[in-house]
């Protein structure tokens, strides 16, 4: 069996690569940015001691958690529509994964809530804040840090799922992959490069997480 | 005038310059387990008055002094922050705990702020004061409780004294009317118990209403204008600093005495 490897297809279609990763990236971001704020609002509803709030939050965690993320980018990119809510693919990948991670980091940043010792929360009341500013200023900083490893472990999972939204042909990286394997057949080629693309991305967001940590959590150093 | 009508009329004045701060009167609470953890318990703590609440573990004084600020509910009795009542659930307990300060036996210092932001958060977000006003306000506290160079400090990097101390000036800096102390010094080592005790002192002297839980014998007996003696939910005693060590009556609180002064 004779393959000779031509990376060329690679260098002349690097533009069309690097328009992919740069979308992955955008959709990562995005989606953690979204699903971080969806987690601790869910987080919140877990934690609230309100059998409502809490309901609908676990019913939320247990419906994405236990269900394909395939599934949920196709019902919302191609079952929506049908009530009259049509999202672009690139609105429908965000949507979808920013849901899809607000889930896991429900559970997460839950987690790191119930870490909190109670005296902080009463030092808080004491003061005068309301329970949402105590959770808002008191509980969820040091509560994030507690959890920071666990989280930027699923915001990377997280990057890793961009690539299902090839899919609905959202034109992110693996879309790029398929589109020029389809074209040229080069797969060793393409799909080589498309993984050390993805480890690419995936550095570029842990040195991201490794900032984020560096300026916000400095205190956790510290910490008895 | 007779000499007699001035010293009424003093005293008229004084009662009048010192208005009841707290008033609790039967403040009965049962935890869930159904634990009769307080059996109808009153205390009138007046303007500028030290109170120290001294009693066994299990008495119910942390708990007594929580209703206070209402971080711990009652089911029956009334209590009053100033002509405030709390009451359980009521809206409006956050605009009452900013004039009641608190101290915890654990300090509960914010571990995500500086030394100098845990004391500025509440005057900031909840007095509305800037953040310059703020600062400055808390620098001069900070100077006050002996630790301003520790400022930009994280609460981690203190010992438990210095976390302690910044724990007074984070709730001084709330202005409160009153200032509750739940067993501050309890979680010290034993040599940070002193710095501690010295900053209560020196705000004692300010004329700051304080009712401490502690078992400082020497902090109550010289800084007390009253001690409360509560055990078993009951208030026993409620006498001045010299009746309670030199001369007591009741029969459970001569054990705890003999139990504590040894």
């Amino acid at each position: 069996m004779h393959y000779s490897f031509d990376f060329s297809v690679i260098w002349d279609n690097f533009g069309v690569l690097l328009a992919g990763a740069w979308l992955t990236l955008r959709l990562s971001l995005m989606a953690v940015a979204f699903g971080l704020v969806i987690g601790i609002v869910g987080s919140l509803f877990r934690t609230s001691g309100n059998r409502l709030l809490n309901g609908i939050a676990l019913a939320y965690v247990e419906v994405i958690r236990n269900t394909p993320y395939l599934i949920q980018l196709f019902f919302i990119f191609f079952g929506l529509p049908a009530v009259g809510l049509k999202l672009s693919a690139e609105q429908a990948a965000i949507v979808s994964l920013a849901i899809n991670f607000g889930a896991y980091s429900t559970e997460i940043v839950r987690a790191g809530v119930e870490s909190i010792p109670k005296g902080q929360v009463e030092a808080g009341l004491a003061i005068g804040f309301n329970k949402l500013d105590v959770f808002r200023h008191i509980v969820i900083p040091p509560a994030l840090a507690n959890i920071y490893s666990s989280l930027v472990g699923q915001v990377i999972l997280a990057v890793l799922f961009t690539s299902v939204v090839s899919q609905i042909a959202a034109e992110d990286l693996t879309y790029a992959g398929n589109y020029l394997d389809a074209r040229t057949f080069r797969s060793f080629e393409i799909y080589f490069t498309l993984a050390i693309l993805y480890l690419a991305i995936v550095w570029i967001v842990k040195a991201l997480a490794y900032v984020v940590e560096a300026r916000f959590f400095e205190f956790a150093k510290y910490r008895q | 005038m007779t000499s007699l009508q001035t010293e009424l009329n003093g005293k008229s004045t004084a009662t009048l310059e010192k208005p009841p701060i707290i008033v609790a009167k039967n403040v009965e609470k049962t935890y869930g387990n159904g634990f009769h953890v307080l059996k109808g318990v009153s205390l009138t703590v007046n303007k500028g008055e030290v109170v120290v609440l001294m009693g066994p573990s299990g008495s119910g004084k942390s708990t007594f002094i929580r209703t206070f600020n209402g971080l711990e509910p009652y089911q029956k009795g009334s209590i009053e922050i100033d002509g405030t009542p709390i009451s359980n659930g009521k809206k409006g307990i956050e605009l009452v705990r900013r004039e009641v300060g608190m101290v915890f036996q654990q300090f509960n210092l914010f571990p995500h702020l500086t030394v100098l932001k845990n004391i500025t958060i509440g005057p900031i977000k909840l007095r509305g004061l800037s953040k310059a006003d703020a600062e400055q306000a808390a620098m001069e506290l900070l100077e006050k409780v002996g630790i301003a160079h520790q400022a930009k400090k994280y609460p981690g990097q203190l010992s438990g004294g210095q976390q302690q101390r910044v724990a007074i000036a984070r709730a001084l800096a709330m202005k409160p009317k009153v200032m509750l102390f739940d067993e501050p010094t309890s979680a010290l080592d034993p040599e940070m118990v002193r710095e501690v005790l010295d900053v209560m002192r020196s705000l004692a002297e300010s004329g700051m209403t304080m009712v401490c839980v502690t078992h400082e014998v020497g902090f109550a007996r010289e800084v007390a204008d009253r001690i409360i003696f509560l055990t078993e939910g009951n208030l026993i005693a409620d006498t001045t600093p010299d009746q309670f060590f030199n001369n007591p009556k009741e029969e459970r609180l001569k054990t705890f005495l003999s139990q504590i002064l040894h």
